[in-house]
This record gives structure tokens, C-alpha cells and sequence, in this order.
């Protein structure tokens, strides 16, 4: 494969440096060399990339995805959902450690990061666990994650019901200054909740979550964050008294970053439908009024990245009554066109929707990549903005199938995707992985 | 600012019309199927003729997770009534116990061969979940808190009977309607049949967005009593107590249990309902419910009738 690939006439979209317009991208040993307006000159032993009508974008970053190994390889591994990762066009994804050994100490941390090198497609970054086991009881060692190569720890899947243990981990996380990512859910109000509270619930006679049980924590959370002076992370935010909370919060400057993923900002309660588990999640679809709050959010910057929350289950996993149905729906495949649906609905422009895929998450967790500089990693995205495609849940690179967007219509899909230079993506099918090399 | 109120269509399947093959809820019905089907119920009630070649030689199953008296034998026997053999099944003693899914037994169920699959279950949507999956008729006999669809269905025949119309009329509900199947059933059934509905309990146990489906909703029961036709009590059940929905059942009587003092602020004519079983002295005093309002007793016997032309309609 060759080293030096020339991105020629594409539309680049890179926010953080401010381009928006028809350039050429030069990248060489896995870097950027230049962006330049002007046509380059084509190297000798360069790869020509014909960007024509295409966008050619930094590799979208994703904070939030679980990769179920180990433990759990039945419904993905290190190895497939990388491959889900570079199908939808990201470079890069944080992975969590609620998996069936967590990831609580460095052995857990090392056995995935061997595992993404061997599957040589797109950069992992493992996140470590709050507490050990996620039991919400004692810290985990978290200089022995973060020296491991965890780039932020997290209970995800839990929240962590006890203030202290949450100041004390906010505290002690300063020293390593990286993100304390929450799972907002006070358990006392989410109980045998099954979907969001309200008419929708009431109609099909399934216990409701209320939005309590989110913003309560959140609220708790940022008082937390106040009197800590620590670095807190809301994932997957679901609902508008969250927002506000978080907008008013980053406007006193406390450090607080948080993400929204496309099926909060694209389906309310309403999708539960007639029962249908793959519209359940962990928070759950909420009211219309809450998807308007969140759009609103990603376009006034309270929102810093949408993350998918990538969370593959198994058929029989869903295949269930409602409530015993598990929580969560894969996510990676799908997000750039749910993305792409609020552009051409004219809630966000191309530029802030990658930024949100980009330099957003990039920036909250202080990643490398998320722009296109000089320097910056070779790691690229090119996007089709106007082809027209159903997402076919069966041609997923994921090993998992649970979606509610099968069948749904797209406009705008990824076509290549560029890691470290090396392409990974293209045409549909996944690279070769360094394993099968 | 770009603009944020342009809505993203949403994903398809709210408030999908009903099959009539499965009686999976009354929600969605229009007036017209239910007049036909409640008209076609009076052809099954005692004294007319035999029906027991309509069924004969068919196989009803009864499928019930979730323990139940009234419904169970109401169904065995309007099965019966139609010449139908009746396979009973229920969740004591059996497979679910060793971990089957409810899928599974729903399939092994069905390749006995039944015309209909009458189930109970105690998650909302399961029978939604099995008439997805299997050929024969599934009929909802009561799922979690959604529906109790042959309770609303025999409550208005009731009332039908005593009525002619609901046209005009407003019924009362009043307990604990979050945790009902009942109420929910019976407040798409009675609005489609012209009655306005009024549902009344502690605020705990009113779930969100009644008014929205179509009910008034209040708790002050005795403002409301004297504009009722009927009243329809619901059974509170103890356990509330304990997550903190209400102080004591002793205080939920005390507002909102039908007692002789308030029995005799309701209308001349007005009737008495309850859909079993009930909690006597909690929701309704012994003496209201044996009284001359009660129309408890006739609810029962009805619902044998209309449930045989469920069973009709839906394996026809």
C-alpha cells in the first residue's frame, strides 16, 4: 500500500482549522503534509484518490462503544467492530470497559489494545472502569488504567449512585486530568422502567422512566464538578432539563463535556411502536420536545460530539417481551447518515455535523486526529454526500443486527475511510486486516 | 440560528391499525367493529341457540403466565359453547420454569394446532411479541398494565344492556388506573361507543397523558360521583403500599373507596362495576357491591357470551 495519497479536488470539511472549500490533501508516513487550494503536484509513487463532488473530511472520532471483548464475542469483537467502525467512516473509537471481564486493571486494558493492533484498522482507545467490577464500591486503580493507555474511566452502562464515591472519584481523577464519562440513571427513579415516561408509556402500559431520573444526576453531578474543580463527561444525553443544565454549566465554565448519540436526536418514545425492542436503550428514546432540545444543543455547541453508544446485542436478546428486552442498538453504520439527515433538514450545517463527528469528541478527550493540519494523523473520511441507500441491517460489518433503522432511506454514505494513511474502507468492503496480511 | 423545528419524520408504527384476526387490544378499533362484535355477543348469551357446531372440532388454547380465575374459565367456557376442545396451559408446573422462552412456548403451543391462542401474560406486549410469530389467531387476555381487551369488551356489553346507548353517558373509573389493564381498555372502548370517560385516583397512580387519550382525569372523587352513569371501581392492590404509591389501603378507602355515603350521592339509576377480584372494604364496601347498584355479578355472566364472539370473530 502506498504511503503517499493524494486526496485531489474533494470538498474539505475540516472545522477545527477552519477549511470548508475544494482542496487537495497531501499525506505521506501516515501525516498530513498539505491542504492546499491550488492543485498539488502528483508525486511519484503517490496514490491518486479522485475526490471530485466528494467530501473529504478528518476521521470521525466516536467516545462511545462497546466491543463486547472479552467476554462477550458472540455479539462483536475488538476485530468486528472495528471493522463496523471504519464501514461508517470512524478512526477511532473509545471502547467501554463494561465488558464480561471489565476493564478495571491494566491486563483488561492491554489485552484490548493487543487486540486492535492485531485487527489494524482504526485506533482504539479503552476506557477504564470507575469502581472495580462496575459495582459502584471501591476505585479502581485508575493510574494503573490510565498509564495502560485508558483514556478515560467510566462505570458506563451503571451510574454511580453514591455521591461520595462520585466527588472522591472526581477528585482523584484531577491528578491524571482525564474525563470522568457518566452514565446519568439515579436507579431509584429509572426502577423497573422499561421506556420514557409519558403518554406513550401510558398507552402501552410499560412502566416509565422519567427524565428525573437523568437530570437529577446530572444536576447532582455538576454541583459535584463545581466543588471539585474536576472534568466530567455526560454520555449519551437524553433529555432537555440535561441540556440546560449542561449549557448554563459550561457557561460558568466549569469543565464539562458532553455527547448526544443519533437515535436521541432522530427517534422519540413513539418508535417503541408496537413493543419493538430494538427501539430500547439505555436512557431511552424520550419526548419529541426532548429531540428538540438536543438539536438545539448540537447546533449551539452545548453538545461537544455525537457518540453512538454502539451497543451490539444478540437476536434472542431482543426477541423478548419488552421489559425483558436488553438495552441498546448498534450504532456504528448508521450514525454519519442520521447525521447527514438534520443537514438536509437544515438543523445543521455540513460544517458543525463534522465537527460533532470530528474535532468535537477529539477535543473533549484530548485525542490526537479530528482535523486535517499539517502534522495532524493521516486519518481520513470521504464521503459521498449525495448517493441515495437503505440501511440493510444484514450487511452490517458488525457481528450484531439490532437496529430500528433497518429498511430506513439515507442520503449521503461513507465510500473510503484512511487510517494512518493506509485505507481501510472502501467500495464497501473492509480492508484487510494486519492479521489476514 | 438554522432551523430546528423541521421534524425528521419518525419511525413508522405508532398507533398501527388493528388486525382483526388477533384481538391484541380495543385501541385503534372503530365504533363499528365494536357494535358488531358487542350486537353479535347478544347471539351467545343464555336461551339462544346452540353454537356448538361453530367450533366443533377445533382446538381453543389457553395460555395463561399469569394466575387468573375469572378469565381463564370464562374463556374455557365460552370455548366450549362454540363446540371447541380446550387445551389449558398454564405457567405453574411447567417449561417456563426451565428457562423456555416465551417465543418457544408460543410455537410449541401452536403446533398442537389451535385455532386461537387466548393469552395472559404479565408483560405488556407479549401477546403483541407472539402474533408476530405465530399463523393462529392470539387473542389478548390481559397483558401487564396495557390491555384487558374482552374486560372492556363484556363492561360495555353490560352497559349496552342496560342502556341501549353510551352515547352521552360518563363513566367513572376510579383506582389505581397506572397499574391497570383494565381502565386502559375500557377508556378506548368506551370513548369509541360515544361515553366520555372520567378516571379518578391518588396522583401517584395516574399515569402521565390520560387526557391526551381521551379521559378527564381528577381526584377529587366527591365532586365527580354525582355526574356519574356508572362507576367502576378498580382493585387496589396491597403491595402499592410498600412503593410508597399510597400511605395505607386505610387511607386510599377513605378518599377513594365506594362506600354507603357516597353509593347514595350517585345518580338514580347510576350502576355499579368492578372487574374482579375485589378488595372488599378497600375500593368498595361489602355492602356497595351486593347492593342494588352492583352490576358486578351480571359482568360475569356476560362475559362468557361476549368472549364466544371474540373467539367467532377472530377464527373466523
Amino acid at each position: 500500500m502506498s504511503s503517499t495519497v493524494l486526496f485531489r479536488r474533494g470538498r474539505v470539511i475540516d472545522p477545527r482549522n477552519g477549511v470548508d472549500g475544494v482542496r487537495d490533501v497531501l499525506v505521506r508516513d501516515g501525516k498530513v503534509v498539505e491542504v492546499s487550494e491550488a492543485l498539488l503536484p502528483v508525486p511519484s509513487s503517490a496514490e491518486v484518490v479522485d475526490a471530485t463532488g466528494k467530501w473529504v473530511l478528518p476521521g470521525f472520532i466516536d467516545l462511545h462503544v462497546h466491543l463486547r471483548e472479552p467476554g462477550e464475542e458472540g455479539k462483536e469483537t475488538v476485530l468486528t467492530g472495528c471493522r463496523a467502525a471504519v464501514a461508517g467512516g470512524f478512526t477511532a473509537v473509545v471502547a467501554m470497559p463494561n465488558t464480561k471481564v471489565v476493564n478495571d486493571n491494566a491486563m483488561v486494558t492491554e489485552l484490548v489494545l493487543n487486540r486492535a493492533r492485531a485487527a489494524g484498522l482504526c485506533h482504539v482507545y479503552p476506557a477504564g472502569a470507575i469502581t472495580k467490577g462496575l459495582k459502584g464500591e471501591e476505585l479502581a486503580e485508575m493510574g494503573e488504567l490510565v498509564s495502560a493507555g485508558c483514556v478515560a474511566i467510566t462505570d458506563d452502562g451503571r451510574p454511580v449512585m453514591n455521591a461520595s464515591l462520585m466527588r472522591r472519584t472526581l477528585q482523584y481523577a484531577t491528578q491524571f486530568d482525564v474525563p470522568v464519562m457518566v452514565h446519568e440513571e439515579d436507579l431509584t427513579l429509572s426502577a423497573g422502567g422499561a421506556m420514557h415516561e409519558g403518554t406513550t408509556s401510558t398507552r402501552l402500559g410499560l412502566r416509565g422512566i422519567p427524565a428525573s431520573a437523568e437530570v437529577a444526576m446530572v444536576a447532582r453531578d455538576l454541583v459535584l464538578l463545581e466543588e471539585t474543580k474536576g472534568r466530567l463527561h455526560v454520555a449519551h444525553v437524553s433529555c432537555e432539563g440535561s441540556v440546560r443544565l449542561i449549557r448554563e454549566a459550561k457557561r460558568s465554565g466549569l469543565r464539562v463535556t458532553c455527547e448526544v448519540a443519533p437515535h436521541h436526536f432522530i427517534l422519540d418514545d413513539r418508535a417503541v411502536g408496537d413493543y419493538d425492542t430494538h427501539a430500547k436503550m439505555a436512557p431511552p428514546l424520550r419526548a419529541d420536545t426532548d429531540v428538540q432540545a438536543l438539536r438545539e444543543a448540537l447546533v449551539d455547541g452545548t453538545v461537544d460530539a455525537i457518540a453512538t453508544d454502539h451497543a451490539p446485542h444478540g437476536v434472542l436478546d431482543k426477541q423478548v417481551e419488552f421489559e425483558k428486552g436488553i438495552n441498546g442498538i448498534v450504532g456504528l453504520e448508521t450514525a454519519l447518515g442520521l447525521t447527514l439527515e438534520l443537514v438536509h433538514a437544515g438543523v445543521l450545517t455540513a460544517n458543525r455535523a463534522v465537527e460533532l463527528l470530528t474535532h468535537g469528541p477529539a477535543k473533549a478527550f484530548g485525542l490526537p486526529g479530528g482535523h486535517l493540519a499539517p502534522g495532524a494523523p493521516a486519518d481520513v473520511t470521504v464521503v459521498d454526500p449525495d448517493v441515495e441507500w437503505t440501511v440493510d441491517a444484514h450487511q452490517f460489518h458488525s457481528r450484531s443486527r439490532n437496529t430500528p433503522f433497518h429498511g430506513r432511506k439515507q442520503k449521503g454514505r461513507v465510500i473510503q475511510t484512511w487510517v494512518a494513511g493506509h485505507r481501510v474502507f472502501d467500495k464497501g468492503q473492509v480492508g484487510q486486516s494486519k492479521e489476514s496480511r | 440560528m438554522p432551523r430546528t423545528t423541521l421534524d425528521v419524520p419518525h419511525a413508522p408504527g405508532y398507533a398501527a391499525p388493528p388486525a382483526m384476526r388477533h384481538l391484541l387490544g380495543i385501541e385503534g378499533w372503530r365504533r363499528d367493529e365494536l357494535e358488531s362484535l358487542l350486537d353479535r355477543a347478544k347471539a351467545h348469551l343464555p336461551g339462544a341457540p346452540d353454537t356448538t357446531h361453530l367450533l366443533r372440532g377445533k382446538v381453543v388454547a389457553n395460555l395463561f403466565f399469569e394466575d387468573s380465575t375469572r378469565t381463564r374459565t370464562s374463556f374455557h367456557m365460552a370455548a366450549k359453547g362454540l363446540g371447541a376442545s380446550v387445551l389449558n396451559w398454564t405457567h405453574t408446573g411447567s417449561s417456563v420454569s426451565k428457562g423456555e422462552t416465551l417465543l418457544d412456548t408460543a410455537r410449541n403451543i401452536e403446533a398442537t394446532g389451535p385455532v386461537a391462542i387466548v393469552m395472559r401474560h404479565r408483560s405488556s406486549g407479549a401477546p403483541h411479541l407472539v402474533a408476530k410469530h405465530v399463523k393462529c389467531a392470539v387473542i389478548n387476555a390481559g397483558d401487564g398494565t396495557h390491555e384487558h381487551p374482552s374486560q372492556a369488551l363484556l363492561d360495555a356489553f353490560t352497559l349496552r344492556q342496560r342502556w341501549g346507548s353510551l352515547d352521552g353517558r360518563t363513566v367513572l373509573i376510579v383506582g389505581d388506573v397506572l397499574h391497570s389493564r383494565v381502565a386502559r381498555s375500557n377508556l378506548h372502548c368506551l370513548k369509541a361507543l360515544g361515553a366520555q370517560v372520567v378516571m379518578c385516583g391518588p396522583p401517584t397512580l395516574m399515569p402521565p397523558g390520560l387526557e391526551s387519550l381521551g379521559a378527564e382525569v381528577t381526584y377529587n372523587l366527591d365532586a365527580v360521583l354525582p355526574r356519574a352513569d356508572a362507576v367502576m371501581c378498580l382493585r387496589v392492590q396491597l403491595e402499592r403500599q410498600e412503593q410508597a404509591f399510597l400511605p395505607s389501603t386505610r387511607e386510599y378507602a377513605r378518599l377513594f373507596g365506594l362506600n354507603a355515603a357516597r353509593e347514595e350521592r350517585m345518580k338514580a339509576g347510576a350502576v355499579v362495576m368492578h372487574p374482579g377480584p375485589i378488595n372488599r372494604g378497600v375500593e368498595l364496601a361489602p355492602a356497595v357491591a351486593d347492593g342494588a347498584r352492583s352490576v358486578i355479578l351480571e359482568q360475569v355472566s356476560n362475559g362468557v357470551a361476549v368472549r364466544r364472539a371474540i373467539l367467532e370473530v377472530c377464527t373466523a
